[in-house]
């Protein structure tokens, strides 16, 4: 989805703080809801990584940015257990004693049957492109790479397809690229030239170049 | 199912947390304890400490350091820091002419086991926003003045790779233990946004 969690490249935003001396947690219940992410993914095996990034981004735009790192975790965490039957939005609110904000609801995805190739498409030095595609699920290609070109810095590993995996489908593994941008071909007004940025791409994000 | 429409406010994000906690233990599906041993187990496991150890390693072993750019778990696990399911892990090694740095633009992924859980600066949208698009301003802004002649690398943690940079040791450190060298290599100069200082701290 083309949603507020795909932030690279976006303006508007101002500086950036170090805390010094930073805690692990600022507070309990970021300690607790660090907590009962691992709960739901290893214990209760209600959902999947993918499953709760894929949550997260389906938050209201606004409670996104206004919430913080540990507020978006937790309801992410809180919307998956709700939408997989393990708790009700109206026991939480109850219990909570106020307003319990979810995330919206994902949009359907068709499974796919894909059989990957035994061996990697591309190979290191291969110029390729982003396919410029707007999925209305889960991917983990950025927006700010959609339909820009590449030089492929190396053949990683294969991973279970994102796409796929963050809605319960059956998810293959599918090879992953390490791919290189020029600044130039990201950004149009990109006067510091002399800098690149390398994303991590599954093989059915890019397309070659001919 | 988010109505922003709805005039009550919020319940308080810590009554939240404490009500999602107690509807799963009313149904019995929250271990003993296990809350309290997984929130301490991330406090103590995932910590910046292991990445700065694997790094004054690296500067002193160069056999190790080779292992290390090879295949970053294995020679992580080499010290005892092993990631939960054998994670992929690269490392980026800086050099006079390349600077790398790390982000994770959709969400804030990062190397649990050696660089530990993101700081709050990296999670910032900030951060996430700008890092891709205006590296050298953003880490000018953040204390780390680069040469015009470095190239910079921005490295976006948007699949199951995670990344951890190797910074140059500094200059004036010859002759320092693998402990003392460790002392001063921060969490930031693991993530590529600050250079390991020539300071030693623990004796500043």
């Amino acid at each position: 989805m083309d949603g507020i969690h795909d932030l690279g490249g976006m303006s508007g935003f101002g500086a950036v703080e170090i805390e010094r001396n930073e805690p692990v947690f600022h507070e309990r219940w970021e300690a607790r809801a660090f907590a009962l992410n691992n709960l739901g993914i290893r214990i209760l095996e209600a959902y999947n990584v993918h499953e709760y990034r894929h949550a997260v981004e389906r938050m209201d735009p606004s409670h996104y940015l206004a919430a913080s790192y540990y507020e978006r975790w937790f309801t992410g965490v809180a919307t998956l257990l709700v939408e997989k039957g393990v708790v009700t939005r109206d026991e939480l609110e109850a219990r909570a004693g106020g307003r319990f904000p979810l995330a919206r609801p994902a949009a359907e995805v068709k499974p796919i049957r894909v059989t990957p190739g035994a061996q990697p498409r591309f190979a290191a030095g291969d110029r390729v492109r982003v396919r410029d595609v707007h999925p209305a699920g889960h991917t983990r290609a950025p927006r700010y790479v959609r339909g820009r070109r590449g030089v492929v810095l190396r053949a990683s590993r294969a991973f279970e397809l994102p796409d796929l995996a963050g809605h319960a489908l059956a998810a293959h593994l599918e090879q992953t690229y390490h791919v290189e941008f020029e600044a130039r071909e990201l950004w149009t007004d990109a006067a510091e030239s002399r800098e690149t940025v390398v994303v991590d791409l599954w093989e059915s994000y890019l397309e070659p170049v001919g | 199912m988010t109505d922003s429409r709805k005039p009550e406010p919020d319940a308080p994000i810590a009554e939240r947390v404490r009500a999602l906690e107690e509807a799963l233990d009313a149904k019995g599906l929250v271990p003993e304890g296990f809350l309290e041993k997984r929130a301490e187990q991330a406090q103590e496991s995932f910590d910046p400490k292991n990445g700065a150890r694997v790094v004054a390693r690296a500067w002193l072993d160069p056999a190790f350091r080779a292992r290390l750019l090879a295949d970053g778990a294995a020679a992580s696990a080499e010290l005892g820091f092993r990631a939960a399911n054998s994670e992929y892990l690269v490392v980026l090694e800086n050099t006079d002419a390349v600077h790398n740095v790390i982000v994770c633009t959709q969400c804030s992924c990062t190397a649990w086991s050696v660089i530990g859980l993101p700081p709050d600066w990296y999670k910032s949208p900030a951060y996430r926003a700008r890092v891709v698009r205006e590296p050298r301003a953003l880490l000018r802004g953040m204390g780390l003045d680069l040469p015009e002649q470095v190239a910079i690398r921005v490295w976006d943690t948007s699949g199951e790779t995670r990344f951890m940079v190797l910074p140059q040791r500094p200059a004036g450190t010859e002759g320092w233990s693998e402990e003392r060298l460790a002392g001063i290599v921060t969490r930031e100069a693991l993530i590529g946004v600050a250079r390991v200082a020539g300071t030693d701290f623990m004796n500043a």
